[in-house]
């Protein structure tokens, strides 16, 4: 099952990756082997095994609710490119109207 | 009649009343300096993970309890991945698959337009915990319009979200529901419900369709409400909005709209990120919950009585009328002053739980409202209005003289007791003094003595005031109408 090259734009639009025609080429051949496998997978009867929701035999894993004081901010703000009045300063995301 | 049916779908996100996020030991905290309440796990940092809250988890367990949900008692968390600056891993640690509830409703009182209301059950689809988002502002606000600035205090509080059907088919249903549903979270405390502070958010999905139609029309969602208002309003205009455009033959477009409060319209949100295709998958880094009978029977002991059950009960068993069980119960804190001064108090004629719901509904409550306060801080307490309540019936003061010693009580919060001795307003039931004070007004007023013994009932009412007057209000009411009658038969 070959991906169709918008599917490959749509899945690098996802991860946020800029790819040119060859690598996107790449990728197509590659994802659809990867989802070839997956087909080859399925042909497996699972109707009796539990999905796997973890890999770790363990559940309940928890914590006391009690807070303690966050990072200094100076810290937490030292390595963003840019900062402003304590916040982290972005490009614009919301577009105006 | 509109020539569409409304469709309404409500998602809430309620955060959680802990001291601490749901991942990290960070302090949850409404408002703070930005970027002073968070550390490695909440600000994504590579290498940290995150720790599940077990109060967290209590809370939202007391809540699916209380809306009857399906419980899955073994659940997981999934990532839901997607990229925007406030969401510093590039997912949101949510519940899909297991969600902790699915199922369960919400009653609710769909007013009449009589004053009476009539009870609706509305479906949940699910209610599912997660974490919430940093905050950001943008462009103008902050004084350029080329930048947003985030916030990350708000990154990993505690969230839940509670998704109704599409089962509501007015506003005013709508506006019942969010009533209810803030009622039992506030109720069950797991949420202070400050929407002015988006504890509490509402979004709501509007679809129309023609009468009959069974299928679904286009659904809209509505989103930026914060307040009850909002909602009602943004609500009302897109409703206009669709109506307008399939008035038209015009086709209703699947989006998300902005509620513009300025300009009473809504608004179509356009955001640089539009493909929403979320991945989930099971989050490695938590742990699955297993929550055991135990664990369940534990939260179930820690449950208040609900509203209803509380409303129903003030009707059955202390005889108040569902007006009076309505207003008592539509918070915690009326309910438990309420329950407080009614401790203990038995009144010889059984209507004590009559006697101090009059008290609270009417000169309580209103003039709690009246300052824009709430119960909580006022000055009386609920064993000192009992204490007037129990003056009254013990025959010490008069009802009148009560509402006057209350004003008192209300802005200082002093003892009846003490007021009414300091005052000398102690009822008079003495019979000898107040015989010969019906005997002098009887004699000042010989027209209205004449009056009422050729029959004019009404005369008899002046000769009281009369005697009132003479005692400033003190004069035992029961007691003057006997020794008047007494008197004017001699
Ligand atoms: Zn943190």
């Amino acid at each position: 099952m070959r991906l169709t090259s918008e599917e490959v734009d749509h899945i690098a639009l996802l991860s946020r990756l800029d790819l040119s025609p060859a690598e996107r080429e790449r990728a197509a051949t590659e994802l659809s082997q990867i989802l070839d496998h997956f087909e080859q997978l399925k042909q497996l009867d699972t109707a009796d095994v539990p999905p796997t929701e973890h890999v770790l035999p363990v559940v309940n894993v928890l914590r006391a609710d009690e807070s303690r004081p966050g990072l200094p901010r100076e810290g937490v703000l030292q390595n963003a490119p840019e900062h402003a009045g304590g916040m982290f300063q972005v490009p614009r995301v919301v577009e105006a109207e | 009649m509109s020539k569409y049916e409304i469709v309404i779908g409500m998602e809430v996100h309620a955060e959680l009343l802990t001291q601490s996020k749901q991942f990290c030991a960070c302090p949850n905290e409404a408002v703070a300096p930005p970027n002073t309440n968070v550390c490695p796990v909440c600000l994504g940092f590579p290498g940290s993970l995150p720790v599940l809250n077990a109060k967290s988890v209590d809370l939202s367990l007391r809540t699916v309890l209380a809306f009857d949900s399906k419980i899955n008692t073994r659940c997981i968390f999934e990532r839901k991945n997607y990229f925007y600056p406030d969401l510093p891993k590039a997912y949101q640690v949510s519940q899909r698959l297991l969600p902790l509830g699915e199922g369960g409703f919400i009653d609710i009182d769909v007013p009449n337009g009589d004053g009476t209301s009539t009870v609706k059950r509305v479906g949940l689809h699910d209610v599912h915990m997660e974490e919430d988002t940093g905050k950001s502002q943008h462009g103008e606000s902050i004084g350029d319009p080329d930048s947003s600035l985030i916030d990350f205090n708000r990154s990993g509080i505690p969230l839940l979200e509670i998704v109704s059907l599409p089962d509501m088919r007015s506003v005013e249903e709508a506006e019942a529901y969010m009533t209810a549903l803030r009622q039992l979270l506030l109720y069950l405390e797991v949420s202070d419900c400050k929407m002015e502070l988006g504890r509490l958010r509402f979004e709501a999905s509007l679809s129309l369709r023609p009468w009959g139609q069974e299928e679904y029309g286009t659904r809209v969602e509505v989103k930026n409400l914060n307040s009850m208002k909002a909602v009602r309003d943004s609500l009302r205009a897109e409703i206009e909005r669709q109506t307008r455009i399939l008035d038209s033959g015009g086709v209703v477009v699947q989006q998300t709209m902005l509620w513009d409060e300025a300009s009473g319209t809504t608004q179509p949100m356009r955001s640089k990120e539009q493909a929403h295709d979320y991945r989930y998958f099971p989050e490695p880094d938590l742990v699955p919950l297993d929550i055991d009978s135990a664990w369940l029977e534990r939260v179930r002991a820690s449950m208040p009585e609900l509203p209803r059950a509380k409303n129903q009960r003030f009707i059955e068993q202390l005889g108040l009328s569902s007006y009076e069980a309505g207003v008592l119960t539509s918070s915690r804190e009326i309910a438990e002053y309420y329950e407080a001064a009614l401790e203990g108090y038995t009144k010889s004629d059984g209507g004590a739980a009559k006697a101090i719901s009059n008290w609270v509904c009417n000169e309580l409550l209103g003039r709690v409202n009246a300052q824009n306060s709430s119960i909580a801080e006022a000055k009386v307490l609920p064993a000192q209005l009992r204490e007037l309540v129990q003056l009254i019936d013990a025959g010490t003061i008069s009802g009148k003289i009560a509402k006057e010693i209350f004003d008192e009580m209300f802005t200082s919060g002093r003892d009846a007791k003490s007021i009414v001795e300091e005052r000398g307003l102690t009822q008079m039931s003495d019979t000898t003094e107040l015989e010969a004070i019906c005997e002098k007004v009887i004699a000042a007023n010989p027209k209205a003595v004449e009056d009422y013994r050729g029959g004019k009932e009404k005369s008899f009412g002046a000769l009281v005031g009369g005697v009132m007057k003479e005692t400033k209000g003190r004069a035992n009411p029961a007691l003057v109408n006997e020794l008047l009658k007494k008197a004017l038969t001699q």
